[in-house]
């Protein structure tokens, strides 16, 4: 091969080099290839007058002018290699978002905070093994008072202030009476919890007339108010996550006998007397007992082989006591604002 | 009951602090309210007695009063009191002395005149509300003695709220009972001496009713001097325990009912015509009472009469024509026993509550009528003087309660308490609280006296040694019956399942009241007749619901009133259909929602709620049943709903709720201007559920057509879909509804529909002449059935 020709080749592929070097994108970079290595591009037509070459020249023509267009070759690839990285960046950097802005879609709603402590009594109830039963509100006088040893006029009625329909049909005052159903029914032994509403004729700043109630009621063979008092116990620390002081007071209730108020320490002063005890470090939260006999008698249960406990709790007041709610008439105006806050 | 503790303690000398004596009866359930002193502290104040007085030279309404302190000089002290006058004896509180609320008395001129001390109203001590003028003490009050002291004003009241049970003490002595079995501190024997007859006059009684009336006891008192002042220990005594001081015949009765539990009454003996009769009330005849209230009386209820008419309601209030006078010098003492089960209930029809009718409907003690008769003759002769006939009872032996014996067991101890009582112990605390307890192998024959009307079986008895024993004393353990798995159906969604279903849409749970409001109930379910409360609080809470939606619209409305922008609500509950006799109470589910479809966001557009979205919330809870294809939603009217948005809920062909708008004339009359969503279905729709069964998977693929049709407006969604299901046949794995439109390129009247249909077979790939045929079966079907044209 001529110098001469050899030099103008090294210009050809030079000249190329810089223009690969100066394409910013890749459809300027493919139109220097096309310029170049294209079918009329400048490098292939080099090996297209090879034939006028020297039979001689030919093979060393040839083979500097492959090397020539192998090097442009490769400066294009790696150029185009190095465009193709840069776009996507590019791309990439057009895609980013404000993580910080919020998410798209609902709202998530909540449980009243009276279902929230029903959920979670259930459950802990559950776990020594009690099954919900569940009962009519509104009820019979036979099955809210007299099966539970409250005959007429009896002065435990002044006790429940109730609502009647007419002279035997009332508001349940209590969920009492379906543990009269439940045994009615299916007799001994049992082991249930009724949670539900019951109704008292009295509305003031710690008076709803409605309000919830859980029944609890374990009849069997061997069980005493020595039990009672370790399940109470029990319930009373899981429900309010921590140890606590319980006491248990004698009470009256027609349908108990022992009858027994349960106390818990204060939970917001831990016994040392605050508004919330009224300063007395106990906090009054069940009332329960031993189920009197003259109710199996009532549901025809034999009192002499089965002994039984119930007890009875206003769920209000523990979801009072746990969230702190201070104004018991809050749970049934239904303020969105209140409601959000136990979600 | 308010106990004072100096009372008690002349009953039964316990020597216990006032805090730990109360503790003592909280924990043996009499439990205390509160402690109070029985004044307030105040120190310096000493009887004086009023030597001079005149006017203050420079105020109209002030004197000058010279007093006697008891120190050998006279004080001069300005007072204000109308009752100001020589001869008076009051409390002086002298210079240096504290009155109540920290104040100190300092010498001080007033209107130029000089004073030493301040003599002082009952109020000003603390003693009681009256303010009208120096409290005045009697004549023979000990000049210049410390008027705490007299008045032995250190004391404490300890107020028990009792139960119902614990008639037996609302006396001190029954008090006094329980107190000693809890300490084992003695009772001081507390039977009055008889007071002996100084004339032979009686009046004479008839037993008309003696199961409500089997004891009537019964005394002359003539001459008695009823200007007499009542003792001011006794006046003390009344005022410590609530009472107020109304005369001595008055104030003698009431302390006999507070220390012996037996209410007393005492008549104007001459107003008595003829003798007294117990007897039950004749329909309509009239009674004024003491509190001058004339009373209709009914038949059922007691009465004292006359031989020409009632004279008092039995056990709850004497009439006023008998009442004591200031005229009267001749009494008769009633004190008799009423059956509880003739009172009960009696005062409170009358809308009537006293302390004579707690006692009666509670039960006092059957043989305590004459005690209380001796007892108040002997403090009324004391005051009063008078000479008392001979005590008469009229009695029907067979009907005055007798004690009762009870068999208690050992064993029967240990089944309920889980523990045994020593025996020793159990015969001295059953012994301290009257019952004699006779040992009868591993038992006790207890004879149980006729006042404790709550001990009447065995259990009674373990009660009473649980308490007094202290259950405190009574272990902790583990109930020993085993616990067995309980029944969990898998084909039931439980109700919290559902509850989160709502929450995770958006809605949060409301609880709202069972009575609502008549006229919203109207409104929102006129179709059904509620159930009303004979005895309403309000107007607000008149009848039963028959429907969740008042309650939960309400509280949208509440809310909204609130600049709340969106609400969306549910509740789970009953409501109540039928009448009483046909009543059905039925669990329910419903929801309402108003304001904006989604939450404020910057990332979606604002749109209205509507039919759809709620449509939608109810048919995730329908999912999670398994039985979708089961419900149906049906095009039908509801008073309440928006004519053109209303469906009745089906399952199984079955109706079990509605979902639809609120009717713009309902709204308007709530006054709500936008729309507003609501449902409700039962409970027991959403918790039937499916026990899952699985299917085997094609391995084959599946080919999807997509068909646009259009059909007129009145052809529904669910029709064109169950024409697409029944003509595909098997090979139909799902249609999926995309598209409606109506519009441009769409005639009026028609709307066009856009479905894809899925095919699938089991054993074999799909070719597009297989799935070529069926469609154009199904699009022959479309045109025939439904009038569908394929949209070109």
């Amino acid at each position: 091969m001529s110098t001469q020709r050899s030099e103008e080749l090294q210009a050809l592929v030079q000249e190329a080099l810089a223009a690969v070097r100066e394409a910013g994108t890749v459809s300027g970079l493919d139109e220097v290839r096309v310029a170049y290595l294209g079918k009329k591009g400048r490098i292939t037509a080099q090996l297209k007058q090879l034939g006028q070459l020297p039979a001689e020249e030919r093979p060393a023509a040839g083979q500097a002018i492959n090397a020539a267009k192998d090097e442009v070759q490769a400066a294009l690839e790696a150029r185009r290699a190095e465009l193709e990285s840069a776009g996507l960046e590019e791309q990439l950097a057009r895609d980013a978002v404000d993580v910080t802005l919020p998410g798209r879609g609902q709202d998530t709603g909540g449980l009243h905070p009276v279902t929230r402590t029903l959920d979670r009594i259930e459950a802990l109830f559950a776990s020594m093994g009690f099954r919900v039963a569940e009962g009519p509100e509104i009820e019979d006088d036979y099955h809210n008072f007299e099966a539970l040893n409250i005959p007429a006029h009896h002065p435990a009625r002044a006790m429940h202030d109730t609502f009647y329909f007419d002279a035997t049909r009332l508001l349940r005052t209590h969920t009492s009476p379906v543990q009269i159903r439940v045994m009615e029914t299916e007799g001994a032994p049992v082991r249930i919890i009724a949670p539900g509403r019951v109704y008292r004729c009295d509305s003031d700043l710690t008076h709803s007339p409605m309000f919830h109630q859980v029944e609890g009621l374990l009849v069997d063979e061997g069980i005493t108010f020595a039990d009672l008092k370790g399940a109470l116990h029990d319930f009373l620390e899981a429900f309010f996550e921590q140890r606590l002081e319980v006491r248990f007071r004698p009470s009256y209730f027609p349908f108990t006998e022992p009858s027994a108020e349960v106390d818990v320490e204060c939970v917001h002063c831990d016994g040392g007397g605050c508004r919330v005890c009224g300063n007395s470090g106990w906090l009054e939260v069940l009332g329960s007992g031993m189920v009197h006999p003259r109710v199996f008698e009532y549901c025809g249960i034999d009192s002499e082989r089965y002994t039984g406990w119930a007890f009875g709790m206003g769920v209000e007041r523990l979801a009072m006591l746990r969230y702190g709610v201070n104004d018991l008439r809050m749970f049934f105006e239904n303020d969105l604002r209140f409601l959000r806050q136990f979600r | 009951m308010r106990i004072s503790e100096q009372w008690l303690t002349e009953w039964v000398p316990v020597e216990l602090a006032t805090e730990d004596l109360a503790h003592r009866l909280t924990m043996a359930g009499l439990e205390v309210d509160a402690v109070e002193p029985a004044a307030p502290a105040f120190d310096g104040v000493v009887v004086a007695e009023i030597v001079g007085c005149r006017p203050h030279p420079g105020a109209d309404k002030l004197s000058l009063c010279d007093v006697d302190d008891g120190s050998g000089e006279r004080l001069q002290v300005v007072c204000g009191a109308p009752n100001a006058r020589v001869g008076l004896r009051a409390p002086l509180a002298r210079v240096g002395g504290v009155l109540p609320g920290d104040v100190t008395i300092r010498r001080a001129r007033m209107r130029g005149e000089a004073s030493a001390g301040m003599l002082c109203s009952a109020r000003e001590l603390g003693l009681s509300d009256d303010a009208a003028g120096l409290m005045e003490l009697p004549a023979d009050a000990p000049v210049g003695r410390d008027l705490r002291e007299w008045l032995q004003l250190d004391d404490s009241v300890i107020e028990v709220d009792l139960t119902p049970n614990r008639g037996d003490c609302l006396g001190m002595i029954g008090v006094a009972r329980e107190v000693s079995a809890l300490t084992g501190v003695n009772r001081v024997a507390g039977e009055p001496a008889p007071v002996a007859p100084s004339i032979d006059e009686t009046l004479p009684v008839e037993l008309h009713d003696p199961a409500a009336c089997p004891r009537y006891v019964g005394r002359v008192l003539r001459g008695v001097d009823v200007s007499a002042a009542t003792p001011v220990w006794l006046q003390e005594r009344l005022r410590r325990a609530g009472v107020r001081s109304l005369g001595p015949v008055v104030d003698v009765t009431n302390y006999v009912m507070l220390e012996l539990g037996q209410p007393m009454h005492a008549f104007d003996l001459e107003r008595i015509r003829g003798g007294i009769i117990v007897r039950q009330a004749d329909q309509g005849e009239r009674l004024q009472l003491l509190n001058d209230e004339t009373v209709t009386l009914q038949a059922g209820t007691l009465v004292i009469a006359d031989h020409q008419g009632p004279v008092a309601m039995a056990g709850v209030m004497g009439g006023a024509a008998s009442a004591v006078t200031d005229d009267t010098t001749d009494i008769f003492f009633e004190s008799a026993f009423f059956a509880p089960e003739a009172m009960a209930g009696r005062a409170r029809a009358y809308g009537l509550h006293t302390d004579s009718s707690h006692r009666f409907e509670r039960g006092v003690d059957p043989a305590g009528q004459v005690r209380a008769v001796e007892r108040a003759t002997a403090l009324l002769q004391s005051i009063a003087g008078g000479q008392p006939g001979p005590v008469v009872t009229e009695e029907s032996a067979a009907h005055v309660p007798q004690a009762r014996s009870v068999r208690l067991r050992g064993e029967r101890i240990r089944q309920l308490l889980g523990m045994d009582i020593p025996a020793e112990r159990v015969s001295d605390i059953l012994g301290r609280l009257g019952m004699d307890a006779r040992p009868e192998d591993g038992a006790w024959q207890v004879t149980v006296p006729a006042y404790r009307f709550d001990v009447a079986i065995e259990a009674d008895l373990v009660e009473e040694l649980a308490r007094i024993y202290g259950y405190e004393h009574i272990p902790s353990t583990r109930p020993a019956s085993p616990a067995r798995i309980l029944p969990h159906s898998e084909e039931r969604v439980p109700l919290h399942r559902l509850r989160s279903g709502l929450i995770d849409r958006g809605y949060q749970e409301a609880v709202t009241y069972s009575f609502v409001d008549a006229a919203m109930q109207e409104l929102l379910d006129p179709e059904h007749t509620p159930v009303p409360l004979a005895n309403p609080l309000s107007a607000e809470m008149a009848v039963m619901r028959t429907s969740l939606w008042p309650g939960l619209v309400r509280a949208a409305l509440y809310n909204r009133h609130r600049q709340q922008p969106r609400v969306r609500l549910f509740e789970t509950g009953l409501r109540f259909r039928g009448g009483l006799d046909t009543l059905e109470q039925d669990p329910m589910v419903a929801a309402v929602a108003l304001g904006p479809a989604r939450p404020e966001q910057w990332g979606e557009p604002r749109r209205d709620l509507d039919f759809f979205d709620i449509k939608g919330d109810l048919e995730a809870l329908i999912a999670l049943t398994g039985r979708a294809h089961a419900f149906r939603f049906t095009a039908e009217q509801h008073p309440a709903l928006h004519p053109g948005q209303s469906a009745r809920i089906l399952l199984d062909d079955q109706p079990v709720g509605w979902l639809g708008a609120l009717h713009p004339e309902v709204r308007k009359r709530l006054d709500l201007d936008e729309p507003v969503l609501v449902f409700e279905i039962a409970q027991q729709a959403l918790q039937a559920a499916r026990l899952p069964g699985f299917t085997p998977l094609s391995r084959y693929p599946s080919i999807r057509r997509d068909l646009a049709v259009v059909v007129d407006d009145d052809v529904s969604a669910a029709a064109l879909a169950e024409c697409v299901r029944r003509t595909a046949g098997e090979l139909l794995q799902d249609a999926v509804l995309f598209d409606v439109y109506q519009g441009k390129g769409v005639p009026e009247g028609r709307k066009s529909i856009g479905i894809g249909l899925i095919l699938q077979d089991f054993s074999r790939t799909l070719t597009d002449s297989d799935v070529d045929g069926l469609v154009a079966a199904v699009v022959t079907a479309l045109r025939t059935e439904l009038n569908a044209e394929l949209r070109g």
